[in-house]
């Protein structure tokens, strides 16, 4: 796979010409970086990796890489990004997009793919808010976020808890990232994309636009999960304590992925055979 | 009464295992040499619950459902009320009865059909062992003039590991069914004579089935999908068969993800498709519109059932013909297309994969309960047929490349993952020639052009529809109403002439218009409340002035007695 040397290939030769939607200011910038220099770093020839995303803002990222990318429906990424996946285990599969995108409208997916674990990076950009729509509240939004006049009391339920879920579902690779940190970050995603399996990072991402209080998370993130636990039973007792804001690889083990069967005996002609009188 | 076409129903309620009894009879009788086809009306329960098997012999091919039965076997009349509209009966007709299910109900008996009372569980009784399903089985077998050793094989097949006592006991049950044969009276049974057995190959094979091997001759070779009534059987055909051939089947968490999982892999180059049934197809419609903006092929299989909503599950119906053709918001050109018999959903789903990957668009494949699951008896169908060939780039090193380029025929060449310099990302939003997502008014405008232009170079003369007979009314029908329309024009010398639609999009003016020379009215026929495809026709196309429809919403299919008489009564009218 390797046909360039490591220290031939730039991390920009991974970038597109396309200019980014996205604020200035905005984690998104950072984590494209990092999915760009993680690429340069496993010298990965470009026409063997995709990016598959959503809708949203983060979801823009696939059409700014130079690998094959695509850019889909709103929550409908995994799906897409796994269909490739199984069709063509020979690519190296990307997926990426935001908190409203993977934990709300394509939450289900999210369970799923988590269970049949295909070797797939999954990178959410979390900033706890609907960007593209101009700052609604998102599943990991808290219960009494005020600054939504879609709802204006705050949206009234607990947030959404990626980490928990990925590790209750079965995902085999759970991280998670700060936008702010980029090496720590390339080096996930490195690490994520050589997993055999589903490999999750949840990467907060701050909304400089409508939520302007992310600026200061750098004070609060904090590196907790400096091993990973191979007990998928010990990771959820870490959790227990979870602030949301501890980063760092919580969970890795090798696990069985889904896999299909291929028999490739026969010919349709002889299959036919079965409805002759 | 035709002695060359027989049709007779069974019906009964749980345990009575009528579909097993019927699938015995359809298999043996097709060994004998007959034609013919056997649906299946089920009630809906989980197991068991009223069933009845609708089976229409002929010693040519016989594809329609005809008008009415000449015989019926009743084992009970268990919910007899619910689908005895379903169970057409003349004076002429004989029903068979088994007294100790109690007396014939009022519904049958209105119908004037001769009740003879056929004592299938006290003769079961006389021997342990024995069940009446299988006495029965002996009883109607005769009318085909099928004997208990010509069962045997069949039954042994279907009973194989039962054990050789439950074997014994139902061949004893095949002899006892034939005795009560040979005893009744003389002119109540229809003793149809066994016909010569053809030279050509034939094949016993449900809708469902050859929708199955449709996708798999095409080139077929991914499938993600949920379960859903009455197209599973597709998906169960599909599942062993398709990884025979080195394909794949996976079950997915819901619609919404199998559509999108077929987008994934024919990004990757791999032919894809899915089968549904209507609550499946309004799930799946965000998906199919990225297919027409992507510009990624699939095919999609809707096995209609009656709508909207949960409506029957497990009764036909082809009242999704417009969401299969409007259903998609923005301007999103597609495929759909009709299969018009059972042994034609082989064909037209394969045709539907192969246009899918030529035009680089969604193609919805409109089946129904009735031919996706009733089994026919028929001439095997040619080999070969078009297989996916589906444009693929080879990009020039150092030059751009550009996946939606403005080709002639608007088939822009498609590069896939591995392929060197062919790096894009392919979009659902409005984009460039390169893919950028773009808002420009021209942009916009020259792909929509450009996804319409592929269409239109879409060849579909040799598919476009099924015509036959050149009398001055058209009946213009589409789907599992296509062969009763077809028999209803054999029967109207000269009046009238069949125009069975298959290819509904793209529209096929030029053909319209030829199939059409001579005509002075249009009969409309179809299986839906709210007449969906005469508004179509009428929409789309120019058409005689005098436009009719007969149509209904399912589960009672339309008769060609009842086109008959649609045909007769316009051409009396004056107008």
């Amino acid at each position: 796979m390797n046909d360039l040397s490591h220290a031939e290939v730039d991390f920009t030769d991974y970038k597109s010409d396309v200019s980014p939607v996205w604020c200035p200011g905005c984690g998104d910038y950072a984590v494209l970086s990092a999915i760009t220099k993680a690429l340069a770093e496993l010298a990965l020839p470009r026409e063997n990796v995709a990016l598959i995303s959503g809708i949203g803002c983060s979801s823009r990222i696939a059409a700014y890489t130079s690998v094959y990318g695509f850019h889909g429906i709103h929550g409908r990424a995994l799906p897409i990004a796994q269909g490739l996946k199984l069709a063509r285990p020979d690519t190296t599969v990307l997926c990426a997009g935001g908190d409203g995108d993977g934990f709300s409208i394509g939450g289900n997916h999210f369970m799923h793919a988590c269970r049949r674990n295909l070797d797939i990076t999954y990178i959410v950009m979390d900033n706890a808010v609907y960007g593209m729509t101009k700052g609604q509240a998102s599943p990991t939004s808290a219960a009494d976020w005020t600054h939504s006049k879609l709802t204006p009391e705050g949206p009234g339920v607990p947030p959404f808890q990626p980490l928990d879920i990925a590790l209750a579902a079965g995902a085999s690779h759970v991280v998670r990232c700060f936008s702010g940190k980029v090496q720590a970050l390339t080096k996930a995603i490195a690490e994520a994309i050589q997993h055999p399996g589903f490999s999750f990072i949840q990467v907060i991402s701050p909304c400089v636009t409508y939520r302007p209080e992310m600026r200061d998370l750098k004070h609060v993130v904090h590196e907790s999960f400096t091993e990973p636990c191979t007990d998928r039973r010990e990771a959820r007792r870490r959790l227990i304590d979870d602030d949301g804001f501890s980063l760092g690889t919580l969970f890795k083990s090798v696990e069985p992925s889904y896999k299909p069967v291929h028999q490739n005996t026969k010919t349709a002609a002889e299959l036919e055979r079965q409805f002759a009188l | 009464m035709d002695h060359h076409v027989l049709s007779l129903a069974m019906t009964g309620s749980g345990g009575a295992g009528v579909m097993t009894v019927g699938q015995i009879l359809v298999d043996a009788a097709a060994r004998a040499g007959w034609y013919g086809l056997m649906r299946r009306s089920l009630g809906p329960q989980i197991r068991g619950g009223e069933s009845a098997a609708l089976m229409r012999f002929g010693h040519r091919p016989i594809l329609s459902h005809g008008d009415s039965f000449d015989l019926l076997l009743a084992y009970d009349w268990g919910n007899i009320a619910r689908f005895a509209a379903e169970l057409p009966l003349r004076p002429d007709s004989v029903v068979l009865f088994d007294p100790d299910a109690g007396d014939v109900p009022e519904v049958i008996e209105r119908t004037d059909a001769r009740c003879v009372a056929a004592p299938l569980s006290a003769m079961a009784k006389t021997m342990k062992g024995v069940r009446a399903n299988m006495v029965g089985l002996g009883l109607v077998a005769s009318a085909l003039g099928l004997s208990p050793e010509d069962l045997t094989e069949e039954m042994t097949k279907a009973l194989g590991d039962k054990g050789e006592e439950v074997l014994a006991n139902s061949l004893a049950g095949l002899k006892m069914g034939a005795e009560l044969a040979a005893d009744l009276p003389a002119g109540v049974f229809p003793h149809a004579g066994r016909p010569t057995l053809s030279a050509t190959p034939r094949w016993s094979i449900t809708g469902n089935e050859a929708a199955g091997l449709g996708a798999l001759r095409g080139g077929v070779r991914f499938v993600a999908a949920y379960p859903i009534t009455p197209s599973t059987e597709i998906l169960e055909w599909l599942a062993p068969n398709l990884a025979e051939v080195g394909g794949q089947l996976v079950q997915v968490e819901d619609e919404l993800a199998s559509v999108n999982m077929l987008v994934g892999a024919s990004f990757g180059g791999i032919p894809a498709l899915t089968a549904t049934s209507g609550p499946g197809l309004s799930l799946m419609l965000e998906g199919l519109g990225l297919s027409v903006a992507a510009e990624v092929p699939l095919t999609l299989i809707d096995v209609q059932r009656g709508g909207p909503s949960t409506g029957i599950p497990t009764k036909s119906e082809q009242s999704d013909f417009n969401i299969a053709v409007y259903g998609m918001h923005g301007d999103a050109p597609h495929i759909v297309c009709a299969p018009t018999s059972i042994p034609d959903c082989l064909s037209t789903v394969q045709w539907a994969v192969a246009s899918a990957e030529a035009a680089q668009c969604p193609a919805i494949v409109l089946s129904d309960q009735y031919m996706g699951q009733s089994r026919a008896i028929v001439d095997a169908p040619a080999a070969g047929g078009p297989v996916a060939n589906r444009r693929i780039a080879a990009p020039e090193a150092g030059s751009t490349y550009k996946r939606y380029a403005l080709t002639n025929d608007g088939v822009s060449p498609m590069s896939v993952p591995g392929v060197k310099g062919g790096e894009y990302t392919a979009d659902g939003l409005a984009h460039s020639e390169r893919g950028t997502p773009s808002t420009q008014a021209s942009d916009h405008q020259s792909q929509l052009d450009k996804r319409e232009r592929k269409l239109d170079a879409l060849d579909c003369d040799a598919n476009w529809a099924e015509i036959e007979g050149d009398g001055p009314i058209a009946v213009v029908a589409f789907g599992s109403l296509t062969e009763a329309a077809r028999e209803a024009v054999d029967r109207a010398n000269g009046d009238a002439r069949l125009i069975g639609v298959r290819v509904i999009l793209p529209l096929q003016p030029e053909l319209m218009a030829e199939a059409l020379e001579g005509v002075s009215k249009v009969l409309v026929v179809e299986q839906n409340h709210s007449a969906q495809f005469a508004h179509f026709l009428k929409g789309h196309y120019a058409l005689p002035a005098t436009v009719e429809s007969l149509n209904r919403p399912g589960p009672l299919p339309i008769r060609p007695v009842e086109i008959l008489a649609a045909v007769t009564a316009m051409k009396g009218d004056a107008r």
